[in-house]
């Protein structure tokens, strides 16, 4: 019984440590790289001959990489500028429209449930080419105004993670204020936000990082180089220097996933009340 | 509009329905009613050459897609009209009846607070609503009336050229015509094939690694649990871009070791069938994370009496682990593995990050070996312009996730039972 038990467990750590090397081997991969010298992906040894920081300096110095053009750091504030915006902006309206579906009985509530429902399944690319020309004539194109309009506009319909996490709180609460006087958005403002925190940093999470790592919708709309957000450049990086710039694209790419990273670590509890609740009240 | 409110002595009211009444009849017999009767013709003549004096000059003519959107737009107007029109017929009719009971009527200031109040989820719901309504609903009503056009490279192109509704010719096409049918039933079949293993793999793979941290005996459980997060953590596209680097046939690290342990290295993306089991295994490394953790959960809310009792009536860690865990397990992720079925179906990240849909082929008309639907979409519209095919190929992925979703849907019980908690 014993040796089974320890042979069991030999076994697991064995698979465990496996998946564990599996699971970072990229991740350190890239960040070795980011240090190593020359701009070749080919290395014959995982830690590099000879330590650099001159990847990460020509990040901050485009004129030393003339060749290529990479405004790193511009691409990094527009980034931030457009991914904060829409977090803010989209949040904040996909919470309303949940406490209104969650909490409201009113006309046409079910028709509007299940039209989010149909528009969810269609392939989103399907609106580009007419968010494009509708954005042409509204002469937001190349701006990044126009990727916060168009995130913020979809993040209505992705209500039902919300929804899911409101329809859970009592509504007891909410009818004790209402007899001392409370008025709708008092309600909102005071009893519902602050039972919500898990899913208002859940929510918030998902749009920066959606907003942060779209590549898509932001290199129809972003036209010019100085234009655009890290995931286009990073993309184009990748796509038109091959494998010649690589160690270029290992120091960018660290420093974008850093702060996601750290993000998520530190929201780690959240992210499995927002999973779940999205999944099983949908 | 409006002489309702004025005969109820409503001024305030009234004299804005008016405003509302000769604004939308003035826009609908000037701009409007052209705007509509475009989005019908599609315009009369395309870019064309005028003698002026004696040279031939070019004339801009019709441009078909403007006038569908500006059609489409128009249309909008009309309906908010005609739903300002019906609640004015009908408040007036309700102020009416209060006034025959010789009830005294609301003053304006009294009926916006009534609405605000009453109204409360519309009101919230407004700015939601428009932005669905112009970003989502009108693109995607565009995009079907697309699929309906010959919209598309070479011969169909506004400016130069007029597009103009063919009816169903172009779902036709994709069905029948060996150029399209061919590439369109080879992509779908794939698409399918990929969204079961993808979603096999990722489900139960998250659900063994759960497990394997769970075991009794296991230490360090926090530690297991953040090491195999990590890859949930790192943006995706970072780390699609890294992991395509890293299957360089070349120069990549992982046909190094190959080479390394003496072995050829293997063509990861190139070739079609190693292509594909690629983008699953890298799928599974990005996807296993998300089920874990969900597993995980799972796992702490199992209630411990049930595995007490089992104790109790000599239950084998094997029996406990077939009657206790694995159902509820089971049953907590039905829908989830439903959602990632249809997700999987849509998954664009992944393939076009890693192979671009490539390895291309010339049995495929504009599309690679990995290419799934929505990837073959974004070619079809981007690179090459087939725009009516692209909308025809997004209808039909929509009634695919449709079909689905409403399978999914009807079987979730808090789908039916939403009220239950109150």
């Amino acid at each position: 019984m014993k040796t089974k038990r320890s042979v069991r467990l030999f076994f697991s750590y064995l698979l465990l440590i496996l998946i564990g090397i599996a699971s970072v081997y990229p991740a350190l991969w890239t960040i070795m790289s980011s240090f190593r010298a020359g701009d070749s992906l080919f290395s014959d040894t995982f830690f590099p001959k000879q330590f650099t920081l001159k990847h990460y300096s020509d990040l901050f110095h485009p004129e030393n990489i003339a060749g290529k053009q990479v405004p790193y750091v511009k691409w990094y504030w527009n980034t931030l500028k457009i991914a904060t915006m829409s977090m803010i902006i989209g949040t904040l309206i996909q919470l309303l429209t949940a406490y209104a579906v969650s909490r409201f009985r009113f006309k046409g509530r079910k028709t509007l449930l299940s039209t989010v429902l149909v528009l969810g399944m269609f392939p989103g690319f399907m609106s580009m080419m007419a968010i494009y020309i509708f954005l042409v004539q509204l002469n937001l194109l190349d701006t990044p105004w126009a990727l916060i309009i168009v995130y913020s506009a979809g993040a209505a319909l992705g209500l039902f993670v919300a929804k899911g996490f409101f329809d859970t709180i009592p509504r007891s609460l909410e009818e004790a204020a209402t007899i001392d006087g409370a008025n709708h958005w008092q309600v909102f403002m005071k009893i519902i936000l602050p039972l919500s925190k898990p899913i208002i940093t859940y929510i918030s999470l998902m749009t920066f990082t959606g907003a942060w790592m779209d590549f898509i919708f932001a290199g129809l709309i972003l036209r010019s180089r100085d234009q655009w957000t890290l995931a286009v450049g990073l993309f184009n990086l990748v796509d038109s220097y091959s494998s010649t710039a690589f160690t270029l694209f290992a120091a960018g790419a660290v420093l974008v996933a850093v702060p996601i990273t750290i993000l998520f670590a530190f929201t780690q509890r959240f992210l499995v009340e927002g999973l779940t609740s999205g999944a099983s009240k949908g | 509009m409006g002489l309702g409110q004025l005969y109820n002595r409503q001024w305030t009211k009234g004299v804005l329905f008016l405003l509302a009444h000769i604004t939308g009849i003035t826009l609908i017999t000037t701009v409007l009613s052209n705007h509509i009767i475009g989005f019908f013709t599609l315009g009369e003549q395309g870019q064309h050459l005028v003698k002026v004096g004696k040279i031939y000059k070019n004339v801009p003519g019709d441009h078909s897609i403007f006038m569908m959107i500006y059609g489409l737009l128009s249309m909008m107007v009309v309906l908010l009209y005609v739903f300002i029109y019906v609640m004015n017929v009908r408040d007036a009719v309700a102020n009416g009846r209060l006034r025959e009971q010789g009830l005294p009527t609301k003053t304006f200031i009294d009926s916006i607070r009534h609405g605000v109040h009453n109204n409360f989820p519309w009101l919230i719901l407004a700015i939601p609503i428009l932005g669905v309504l112009f970003f989502t609903i009108m693109p995607i009503l565009f995009m079907i009336f697309m699929a309906f056009t010959n919209y598309s490279a070479p011969n169909h192109l506004p400016p130069k050229n007029l597009v103009d509704w063919v009816g169903l010719q172009t779902f036709k096409d994709l069905f029948t015509l060996n150029v399209w049918s061919d590439t369109f039933f080879g992509v779908l079949t794939w698409t399918i094939i990929w969204a079961i293993l993808a979603t096999v793999t990722c489900y139960f793979g998250g659900i063994l690694v759960a497990l394997l941290v769970n075991q009794q005996g296991i230490k360090l459980k926090g530690l297991w649990r953040t090491l195999f997060i990590i890859p949930y953590a790192i943006p995706q596209f970072v780390s699609l871009l890294v992991m395509r680097n890293m299957l360089n046939d070349k120069f990549g690290p992982i046909n190094q070791y190959f080479r390394f342990l003496g072995l050829d290295g293997l063509p990861w993306l190139s070739d079609p069938f190693w292509a594909k089991v690629s983008v699953i295994v890298v799928n599974m490394w990005i996807g296993i994370p998300v089920t874990m953790v969900l597993v995980m959960g799972i796992l702490t809310s199992i209630p411990k009496d049930l595995y007490e009792a089992a104790e109790v009536d000599g239950a084998t860690p094997w029996i406990k682990f077939r009657n206790i865990t694995m159902p509820f397990v089971l049953f907590s992720t039905a829908p989830i593995l439903i959602t990632q079925f249809a997700g999987n179906i849509n998954n664009f990240n992944v393939i076009f990050l890693l192979t671009k849909g490539g390895p291309s082929s010339i049995d495929y008309n504009m599309a690679g070996k990995t290419d799934l639907l929505v990837t073959w979409l974004y070619k079809l519209t981007l690179e090459n312009n087939k725009y009516n095919v692209a909308s025809a190929v997004g209808i039909l992925i929509f009634l695919i996730i449709a079909s689905v979703s409403i399978f999914s849907y009807t079987r979730t019980r808090s789908y039916r039972e939403e009220d239950m908690i109150q």
